[in-house]
């Protein structure tokens, strides 16, 4: 069985988590997405679809990746304020992975569980020429696919979907008893 | 590449668990769409064939290297150029062959396996058999046919992860259709 050998060698979980990874080279990285992108274009039909699909591994990449971002970055800490855990996206969360925050939060006039992340050229886009039949497709959506798995990892439960608007917007929503829940901790 | 993407951190770099991560989804796609190690490994390697086709553009853009004289050579500027590249790291070259046709690279930290640990019922799988594919598709590109394959891997409980390469043949020039 493949896992006997194991513990004599030092396991790969049980690494340690402080020091963070060396950084690999954005070619790298860019054909391995366009790679991604190709494998799910593939096996999908229209672009809702395809979005769909890359959230799907951007979900699994942000569920992973939430564990390593608390204990490294919040010390510990669970962030329980919705203004602050957008702050955290923001800043320290963008700044781990993409190497700078995000250029915008806003949130939306008319609604209070509406939430906007503005980024102008997402490292993901960056080498991606959309097709002209496919106009409306970003592949941003496996960004958004990271942040909705991060927010409903933290219990602000949240749809994420992404617009080309001023860039790319990631349009967040967030479930109504995330918006209760944080008027009764504002109030205490 | 414009000047205004340089403010904060390397533009040119990725964080590497964003990478790590993105692979892993990947493979675990794979197995969910397949749920056979070996056609998963397949898979794998057709995706890596095609990123070493388009990579060794990049590399030879950036690396300044001229055409190899013989397989050593090759071993070397793979391991301490090309892997430094664009993975970080530098595998150790050994076990080779006594006609000098085959090699090994040795992987102590395969930055693809971070975070990894198979699930038992995996033994099959070549977890980062995407590195032979891109071997492959990139040697191809400079006229070298070579077999790439898995031999040990950390992943399994071996100590080492190593990748061997065997050299087939020397291609030829092809001439694109419509090209004297």
């Amino acid at each position: 069985m493949a896992t006997v050998g194991k513990q004599s060698k030092t396991n790969n979980l049980d690494k340690s988590l402080a020091k963070g990874k060396p950084e690999v080279n954005v070619a790298t990285f860019a054909l391995l997405f366009s790679e991604i992108v190709q494998y799910c274009q593939n096996r999908v039909y229209t672009v809702p679809e395809l979005q769909n699909k890359l959230a799907e591994l951007g979900q699994h990449v942000g569920s992973h990746l939430l564990d390593v971002l608390f204990v490294r970055e919040k010390g510990y800490k669970r962030e329980i304020k919705l203004l602050n855990m957008l702050l955290f996206i923001k800043g320290n969360f963008w700044r781990t992975l993409f190497g700078k925050d995000a250029d915008k939060l806003e949130q939306a006039n008319d609604d209070d569980k509406t939430y906007y992340i503005i980024e102008k050229e997402p490292v993901v886009n960056k080498f991606i020429s959309v097709p002209k039949d496919k106009g409306s497709l970003n592949c941003a959506a496996f960004t958004a696919g990271i942040l909705e798995a991060v927010l409903n990892g933290t219990n602000f439960p949240a749809k994420v979907t992404v617009h080309w608007h001023k860039g790319t917007t990631f349009m967040i929503k967030f479930d109504e008893s995330v918006i209760i829940r944080d008027k009764m901790v504002e109030g205490k | 590449m414009s000047r205004q993407t340089a403010r904060a951190g390397d533009p040119r770099k990725v964080n590497g668990e964003l990478f790590t991560l993105t692979y892993g989804a990947l493979v675990a796609q794979l197995l969910r769409d397949y749920e056979d190690d070996e056609e998963v490994n397949k898979q794998l390697e057709k995706m890596g064939y095609n990123i070493g086709v388009r990579l060794i553009e990049d590399f030879l853009a950036r690396s300044n290297t001229s055409r190899c004289n013989d397989f050593r050579e090759t071993s070397d500027i793979i391991s301490r150029l090309g892997f430094k590249m664009y993975l970080g790291i530098t595998p150790v070259i050994s076990n080779w062959s006594p006609a000098g046709d085959e090699f090994s690279l040795l992987i102590e930290n395969n930055p693809l396996s971070d975070f990894v640990e198979l699930p038992e019922g995996h033994t099959a799988l070549n977890y980062s058999n995407i590195l032979c594919g891109v071997l492959k598709g990139a040697l191809e590109m400079v006229q070298m046919d070579v077999d790439v394959w898995f031999v040990q891997d950390q992943l399994k409980g071996d100590n080492i992860t190593e990748i061997r390469l065997k050299f087939i043949k020397r291609l030829d020039d092809a001439v694109p259709a419509g090209e004297d």
